[in-house]
Formats: C-alpha cells, structure tokens, sequence
C-alpha cells in the first residue's frame, strides 16, 4: 500500500493518478491489480514471481520519475439531473435541514466543479468531492434496502450517482439520466478518476427524453 | 450440460477478474483456490478453466455429451447415474448420464470441473460470477434450472485421483495465520493481544464477499480511514469491534480500519467453514507468509496424481 496523503485534496488526486500511471509503466505484466482511492494506492503482485524488495526498489524509481506538483489530468464531464422530490426523497428535508430552499439547493449543487476521487464500492460509483458545506448531510440513520439507478445522492462533503439499483444510506436529491456503467461499453463509464464533473439541473420531460425512469 | 437442479448456490468461476478494480469491480474467481486449482490439474486442463463452485451442494446436471468430470474440495457425495463416486477423482460420462451433488458432509465449497473447462463468454476479461454485481457467469446469477452449460466433447483424458490420504480434511477449527499491517498501529498492545489470543465463531453472515466473526469486542483508536483499496483476506474491524474477513466478492475500496491480512492459503481455508466454526489467528511475518507460499506452490498443490487404469 502506497500513501500519498491523508486528505481528500486535489493536489493529492494528482499525485495518486501520476504515481498510479507510473507504477503501471514500471511494473508492467507483473502486476496484477491496481487500486487507487483518494491518497492512496494499492499495489497487487505475485510474490512467487516477483521478490518484494524489487517491486519496492521499482516503485520508488516510478515515484522518483513523478513531479513533486504534478498537474491533474481529466476531462470534464457535465451530467445532467432531475432534481425533484419525485426522484429524490431527501431533497425537502435536507433543504429545510440547511434553512434552504429546494431551489438553492439545486444552485448550491449544481454551481461546484467536483472532482472524481475514487471509483468503488459497486461497479461504476464515483466518489465526487466535494460538496458546498451549506449542503453537505450526514448519512441516514437506517440505510434504504433500495435506492433506483441513476439516483444523485449526498454524504458529508460527497455526491454521487449510484450506477444500479443497490442498497444505500445517503441522502437522494435527484435523478441522473446518463448511464453510469455499461459493462458491454468501451469505455464501460463516462467518468474516471481526475476527471471534472458539473452537474446540470434539467426538467421532468427532458429527463424523461434522454431516457431518465420514474419507477 | 443442462442444469436439472441448481442446489443452494452453484457459480461459474474462473481464476477471477484483474485488472478492473479501478472500476470498481470485485475479482470473484473461487473461494477455495486450492481445492479449484486440483480440479483443473485432475483433468489435465489449464490453470484457471471455468468450474462450477457449489456452496453447500444440491446439484443435478443432465449430460448432452461425451466428456469427463471431476469433483474437488468439500465432501459432498457424487453420483453419477445413481452410483456412488469418488471425489477427486477424474471420471468418464456419455451423454444422457445423471450428475448429482449431494449436501457437503464437511466444508461447504466444492468443485465440480470438466474436461477442456465450460466454454462461457468473457465478461471484463473473466467468466467468474459476482451476483452482487450481475457480472458474469451465463447471465450474472448463480445456475438456474434449465440451464445450458456449454462444453466440449473430450475423449483423451487419463482418469487420474488423488490418493485419499492428501484430501484436505476440512474441520470445524482453524489458526488462520495473519500478517499484520494497514492500520495495525492504531490497536494498542492490548487490543493487539486480544486478537491474537481470543476464539472466534463464524457467525452466520459468512459469504463469499467476507466472513465476519464474532467473539471479544477489539477496540480501535480510530473509527475510520479515508477510503483504501482493500486487498483478498484484509481483516477489518468496524466499529462494533468484531472482525470481518474479506473475501473474493469484497468490495474494491473501503474505509473500516484493518488490522492486518490473512494468508490466501489460510482464507481458501476459512471459507470452507460453516456458521459456528472456531477461529484463531496467529501474527505471521511477510517474509515467513511469502515461504509459504512459496512451499505451498512446490509441495501442497503438485501432490503426486495417479492413474486409474479400468
């Protein structure tokens, strides 16, 4: 395990994703899986082929060969959501939580250039950070068995778009109509870790037009 | 083959899915690695051929052609037509025989491989099945009855066994060997002690994405770390103190704090245990896990085959 931070900060994105490049480059087929997480990154090898101390001697070369300040790489990517109560059950309560109204919320969410930090927990769930702290919500107490696909969801200081329908805890404000995973795709998901995500509020009947479910 | 009963839950696996953690997908592939690699040897195929993984058992399958067969890893009985069968043994079936699995006896995963592997389409580079992602397999779900499973006609294969004397015993208890690491430094000498010296019970949820644990509460200064990739045996212990193995469908990355890793050799182990199994765990260096797993691949998994001559 490689850390490269203890924070959630661009600068460290940079580094995981340079360093994440470099280790590939430098070990080559004899590794076997890489996982990289907001500050980290996590190195998979065959100990049978491979001793530990070349691998380590290895990735420091590569890490040697990474600027101290490296740019962030990434594209950006703007999603488009329905913000509603009909797509989103925790939109009212988390507004009148914040004194807000559904309104600002929508402007607060959709007015932040967020980052992807990390890919995980299912196939295809971007961790995006993060969040205006006016509308950053704590995790429900009691997680919902069902959250539907495409739903844009809040926890702390991050937001997401769950990519099926899967169990979750954190608060739902919308709906986004864009695929996040498609296992037959190349690339199978619009977003990669670095990349820039804006969010774009859009109606009922557009959401509906580009494919969006009320189910 | 067709799928006549599909048991409790049956699995195509392969060797697993690399290389695509970083989109969030689990590597699946066979929880009892040993037991899957000697089904593969047995029957003369390459490393890593789909096999069936059967949890618990239950299975009947319908043969459609001329091949061999071969059931590694827990004891459940195998008959085929009726007649009883032994396991780790390669066995010659036609077209139109009866497969059935009964209830495992000891251990809870066997496998169930044929010559020339099942021949199931590649999804992210594997055939392995992960239900919790819909992801592989023949439609991303454990076999259903009425199932086709595609496999070749073979007429070429020695029919060799492995000597009962090298069958792996699976029992209800287990030292499972640990390297300590990840967020070690945070659990005090104390807590450290503790984990190290206590048994602990399989408790009933156990699946093949973690086994958690239940016995003495083992307290952490820290609720949590910022979200890491979590590797095959990582132990975490979430806030309520008691550890959870992870296992092939874990989650990719994950922010418990762990307090170490257990040996692949001793966790292929640990899955073969039902609910109420005692465990223990004992503090390994990298260096002595890295022998044995360099003993394990020279003398465990090359155990001399013999061949049956009918």
């Amino acid at each position: 395990m490689l850390y490269l931070g203890d924070d959630t900060d661009v600068n460290t994105l940079a580094q995981v994703q340079a360093a994440t490049a470099a280790i590939e480059q430098a070990l080559g087929d004899e590794l076997i899986d890489l996982v990289p997480s907001y500050a980290s990154v996590l190195i998979l090898y065959n100990p049978l082929r491979s001793h530990r101390h070349d691998i380590a001697r290895r990735v420091r070369g590569a890490l040697a060969s990474v600027a101290a300040t490296p740019t962030a790489t990434g594209r950006t990517v703007v999603l488009p959501v329905y913000y509603a109560t009909e797509t989103g059950a925790d939109l009212e309560p988390l507004a009148a939580r914040a004194g807000l109204t559904t309104a600002q919320v929508i402007d607060l969410h959709c007015a932040t250039q967020y980052r992807v930090y990390a890919i995980g927990f299912a196939p295809g769930f971007a961790y995006l950070g993060e969040v205006d702290t006016r509308i950053a919500a704590p995790r429900l107490a009691t997680p919902r068995a069902r959250v539907p696909r495409g739903s844009v969801a809040i926890a702390d200081r991050q937001t997401a778009v769950y990519p099926s329908e899967s169990p979750g805890g954190w608060n739902l404000i919308g709906r986004c109509p864009t695929p996040m995973f498609t296992p037959d795709a190349q690339p199978s998901m619009p977003v990669a870790v670095g990349d820039s995500v804006y969010f774009e509020a859009i109606d009922r009947a557009r959401y509906l037009a580009l494919g969006g479910e009320l189910s | 083959m067709t799928v006549l009963q599909a048991g409790v839950l049956s699995l195509l696996q392969d060797s697993g899915r690399y290389g695509q953690q970083r989109l969030g997908l689990s590597t699946g592939g066979p929880v009892d690695s040993v037991a899957f690699h000697y089904c593969n040897r047995l029957l003369q195929n390459p490393n890593g051929c789909t096999a069936i993984e059967i949890s618990v058992g239950g299975l009947q399958l319908l043969l459609q052609t001329d091949t061999y067969i071969c059931l590694t890893g827990a004891d459940m009985p195998l008959s085929i037509n009726g007649e009883d069968k032994n396991r780790w043994e390669v066995h010659r079936v036609n077209s139109g025989d009866i497969l059935r699995v009964g209830f495992a006896r000891s251990g809870c995963r066997a496998y169930l491989g044929v010559a020339q592997g099942f021949d199931i389409a590649h999804s992210f580079g594997s055939s392995a099945t992960v239900v919790r992602e819909s992801i592989g397999g023949l439609h991303g779900a454990p076999l259903q009855s009425g199932d086709q499973l595609p496999c070749a006609t073979t007429s070429d294969r020695k029919q060799l066994f492995l000597p009962a004397a090298d069958w792996p015993r699976y029992q209800n208890t287990l030292t499972v060997r640990v390297v300590p690491g990840y967020q070690q430094s945070h659990f005090s000498r104390v807590e450290q002690r503790r984990f190290f010296g206590s048994a602990f019970n399989v408790s009933r949820q156990c699946d093949r994405m973690g086994y958690r644990l239940e016995g003495p509460p083992i307290d952490c200064e820290i609720q949590g770390v910022l979200s890491e990739g979590i590797c095959h045996g990582a132990i975490q212990i979430p806030p309520d103190g008691q550890p959870i193995v992870l296992l092939n469908d874990r989650q990719t990355i994950g922010g418990y704090p762990k307090i170490g890793t257990a040996l692949s050799l001793d966790v292929a182990r640990l899955s073969q245990l039902v609910p109420g199994s005692s465990v223990h765990f004992a503090p390994i260096t990298l260096h002595t896990a890295h022998r044995a797993l360099d003993l394990a691949q020279r003398f465990v998994l090359q155990r001399p085959l013999l061949e049956r001559h009918s």
